[in-house]
């Protein structure tokens, strides 16, 4: 368990652990299903989410982080593994404690209101009936939607059906609480503005949250800890910024935003690429390695006798990214302020700049990649 | 803006509408003409025909919803063998005319049956069996419908605030296919109220049973068309209260990619099964036998079949000119209704409808009043005959022919109109491709309904004109069952060949599929 977040506030247990969860399912169940499961959904799964916080599961689709949920949930019953939420087992090989007795919320991410109740009756469906008329109204203020008590879920914008839901699964008080992809559904205009409100209703309700999604800014904005999945297996856990800045492999990098990975050599204490030589950390082993450096970290000159020629512009407003393609034949990209004008065709001269060094992979002799060394200081 | 194609439409569709209105109006008319018309209404022998048909339909509602809605369930949230074809099977009895159905039972199980007697067969519980058998496949359908379009997530959601397993039956699962039980429930009971066949053939005094014996044996025939009315009023409440339960279509996103969870039945398997197959059996497969058994008997009595087809072609024709005047009749109110929806248009369609609440007796009695004071030529032709299925089926037309004609949408024919088409042109390459396909189904319906229809066809034919129903429903009432057994189940292939288009339609074209 090396790759859990440091956040602070660790109580006594944390708020959900899960510990080598596997769950296979069977091709035939699979096809049936038309879902985008792999085979092997979960192969070997451990994470922990410290109480009170937000851990985003980060991964393409079919990598088995919806399923992660659905078995923390009790919805799918996994092949081997423990899970427990706040120090009670709920799975495991002698323990199976019902979804329904679990008391951990899930927001679907088709919402899954109920088509024949009110935002009333929804929000209190979970509540014992003499709860109701006080925490319904407090769920509803919580969520920023007092006085919709008698609308219809049809009648619901996305953004307000999405708060509704929300409402409804932390009504009861749960213990943790599951969010799967809950801004899947959303227009991208109205994601960024849901998001903030959930995040800020989550924060004020201070319960254990896991967000699956596959939208990177969703994971790295909303998380305290993002944890990375790939086929199956958690591929890295940890501080958003900590797994943005120093992902464990190039699969990360290159899955974890733009990242331009370069072949090059280390020789006491620099390696060089073809964008130039780069300081490394002290005690990174000499040798060949793929260098990660970061779009925001390298910088173009225009110069006729620079390295390489802009191959294409991509303008987006705030930024724009360039992409370049190195005499050496390697290429490049960059995100530089939009100010800056270049265009196809012009050359250029590519420095690496910034505070933070590369991220090193070395290439083992026998092809094998060993694990990252850290950027200089 | 009405241009003038419009208007003609429009004028065109109130004619239609009002001629296939023309019977109710014409009924109550006549039943004004009654003496002392509230006297008659509420005389003892109305009042029990009335209490006779709520009872009949509420028992068979309620055994349909508990046959239907368990079969449903079974089928959609169950890892029941088989389940493809129990599904089908378990649909096939709304082929089977209630007439036949009634008739095969008696043959077999009534007194001094081919093989034993169930005491109490003839009279309410009779009746109440067979019409179950044949409208629970209604409740079925359309509550399975239900059952598998409703998200699945719904029902996780509940589990995961906290909900047991019959709780959340009660408080999720049900309630989100509440109205499709109503709704088909409700059908049922229009089936029940409308039925003439099975209650005449079980000697159950119901409001139809009524106005034929009043008809028959009266000469102030004013007195059938008041308690028609009667029967109409019931006809007319429960097909508002049905698109009432019906409701608005609940646009909810459906979108996961997930089935629903099937209950594992493990040592439940076959009694699960059962529960499906059991009512199918005896709704469809038990009359398809014993009318094999007729046939077989026939085959050594070696009666007259000769006239068999005669009664076959004459059934065809019938049905044929039926199908033909309604798919072309109901085109202009199908043009109006797919392009706009004013009082006036509602009100046409409605007329148009007017089908739906007439059971085919009614239709005939009013046909018979009609031609009798207006067009005497008209009575004891076949003509009549052929109108009154085209009034009573008119309704199957227009619900194939209406989506078809709203799937042209403007844009598709413009398109064509820009791209150098002409109005001739963008008719025959745009619009009649994609409509012909709902009207030509549409027409199939019709054809196939009016080839079962009996009670219209009993009051309306001219003498000496049988059809396929009336040798049925003769040579069987008279004990000839061997005579009956070949068009009987000639009338079974045909009625299972009208569940194919509705099996794609869906559940909302199942309604007159067995109009008995």
């Amino acid at each position: 368990m090396a790759e859990i977040a440091e956040v602070a506030d660790l109580g006594a247990e944390p708020g959900i652990r899960v510990k080598g969860v596997s769950k296979r399912f069977e091709p035939e169940r699979r096809a049936r299903d038309g879902s985008d499961l792999d085979v092997v959904a979960m192969d070997g799964v451990d994470f922990e989410v410290p109480r009170g916080s937000v851990t985003a599961i980060l991964g393409p689709s079919g990598c088995g982080k919806t399923t992660t949920l659905r078995v923390i949930s009790g919805l799918e019953v996994p092949d081997e593994g423990h899970v427990w939420v706040e120090g009670e087992e709920v799975v495991g090989p002698e323990e199976w404690v019902p979804p329904e007795d679990r008391r951990v919320g899930f927001v679907f991410q088709q919402l899954a209101l109920f088509p024949h109740l009110d935002v009333a009756g929804n929000v209190g469906f979970g509540l014992k009936r003499r709860d109701r008329k006080e925490r319904v109204p407090e769920m509803l203020a919580l969520v920023g939607l007092s006085g919709y008590e008698k609308r219809r879920p049809h009648e619901l914008s996305g953004g307000q059906a999405q708060r509704v839901a929300v409402a409804r699964a932390l009504a009861p008080q749960p213990r943790a609480l599951l969010l799967d992809e809950p801004f899947a559904s959303l227009d991208v205009s109205l994601r960024a503005d849901v998001r903030n409100e959930v995040a800020e209703v989550l924060a004020s309700a201070g319960t254990t949250t896991v967000l699956v999604t596959h939208d990177q800014d969703e994971a790295l904005s909303m998380g305290n800890q993002v944890v990375i999945m790939l086929a199956g297996r958690v591929a890295q856990a940890g501080a958003p910024e900590e797994v943005y800045r120093r992902p464990a492999t190039p699969e990360i990098a290159a899955f974890l935003g733009d990242a331009n990975l370069l072949i090059g050599e280390v020789k006491s204490g620099m390696v060089r690429t073809a964008v130039g030589p780069l300081k490394v950390e002290t005690g990174t082993p000499n040798g060949a390695a793929i260098a990660l450096v970061r779009p925001e970290d390298i910088d173009l000159e225009i110069s006729t006798r620079g390295d390489g020629r802009v191959t294409e512009v991509e303008y987006f407003g705030h930024d724009q990214r360039i992409s370049v393609l190195l005499d050496s034949g390697e290429s490049v990209k960059a995100r530089l302020h939009a100010r800056r004008k270049f265009e196809v065709g012009t050359r250029v001269r590519v420095r690496a700049g910034g505070g933070l060094g590369p991220v090193i992979y070395p290439l083992a002799p026998e092809g094998r990649e060993g694990g990252a060394t850290a950027p200089g200081k | 803006m009405s241009s003038r194609p419009a208007r003609l439409t429009t004028s065109v569709a109130a004619l239609v509408a009002g001629a296939m209105a023309m019977p109710l109006v014409y009924l109550v008319i006549r039943a004004t003409e009654a003496k002392d018309p509230a006297g008659l209404v509420f005389s003892e022998r109305v009042l029990e025909l009335v209490w006779n048909t709520l009872r009949l339909a509420a028992t068979v509602s309620a055994a349909a919803v508990i046959i239907g809605l368990g079969s449903a369930w079974v089928l959609e949230r169950t890892d029941v063998p088989a389940r493809r074809f129990l599904g089908v099977a378990a649909a096939l009895p709304l082929a089977v005319p209630s007439y036949i159905a009634a008739l095969a039972l008696v043959s077999a199980f009534g007194p001094g049956g081919d093989l034993f007697v169930i005491p109490g067969l003839i009279g309410f519980w009779g009746a109440a069996g067979v019409l179950t058998l044949s409208t629970y496949p209604y409740v079925l359908l359309v509550t399975r419908a239900a059952l598998s379009s409703s998200e699945p997530a719904v029902d996780d959601a509940a589990i995961t605030l906290g909900l047991h397993r019959i709780r959340r039956f009660g408080r999720a699962q049900f309630p989100q296919v509440r109205g499709a039980v109503t709704a088909s429930a409700l059908l049922s009971a229009l089936y029940v109220v409308s039925d003439f066949g099975a209650v005449t053939i079980l000697r159950y005094g119901t409001l139809t049973r009524g106005i034929f014996l009043e008809y028959r044996s009266s000469f102030d025939r004013s007195a059938a068309a008041m308690i028609s009315l009667v029967l109409v009023l019931f006809t007319l409440g429960l097909i508002v209260a049905e698109r009432r339960a019906r409701g608005p279509a609940a646009s909810l996103r459906h979108s996961s990619a997930r089935r629903h969870r099937r209950v594992a039945l493990g040592r439940w398997r076959l009694l699960a099964t059962a529960v499906v197959a059991a009512p199918a059996l005896l709704g469809a497969g038990i009359p398809l036998m014993i009318a094999v058994s007729w046939l077989q008997k026939g085959a050594r009595a070696s009666s007259g079949n000769d006239v068999l087809p005669m009664a076959a072609a004459t059934s065809a024709g019938l049905s044929m000119a039926a199908a033909v005047a309604a798919v072309v009749l109901c085109l202009p109110v199908a043009m109006l209704a797919a392009r706009r929806s004013t009082w006036i248009v509602r009100l046409i369609e409605g007329g148009a409808l007017a089908g739906y609440a007439l059971p085919g007796l009614v239709v005939a009695l009013s046909l018979v009043f009609l031609a009798t004071r207006a067009a005497p030529f008209a009575y004891q032709t076949v003509g009549l005959v052929v109108a009154a299925y085209v009034i009573r089926f008119m309704p199957e037309a227009l619900a194939s022919a209406r989506p078809s004609l709203a799937s042209v949408d403007t844009s598709l024919t413009d398109a064509s109109r820009t791209l150098g088409g002409s109005r001739w042109e963008t008719a025959m390459r745009v619009t009649w491709p994609m409509v012909r396909g709902g009207l030509f189904a549409g027409g199939a319906l019709v054809f196939l309904t009016s080839m079962k229809e009996l009670p219209a066809t009993l009051l309306l034919r001219p003498a000496g004109v049988d059809t396929l129903a009336i040798r049925v429903w003769t040579g069987a009432s008279e004990g000839f069952y061997a005579q009956a057994a070949p068009a009987a189940l000639l009338l079974l292939g045909v009625s299972a060949l009208a569940l194919l288009p509705m099996w794609r339609a869906g559940a909302s074209a199942w309604r007159t599929a067995n109009d008995g």
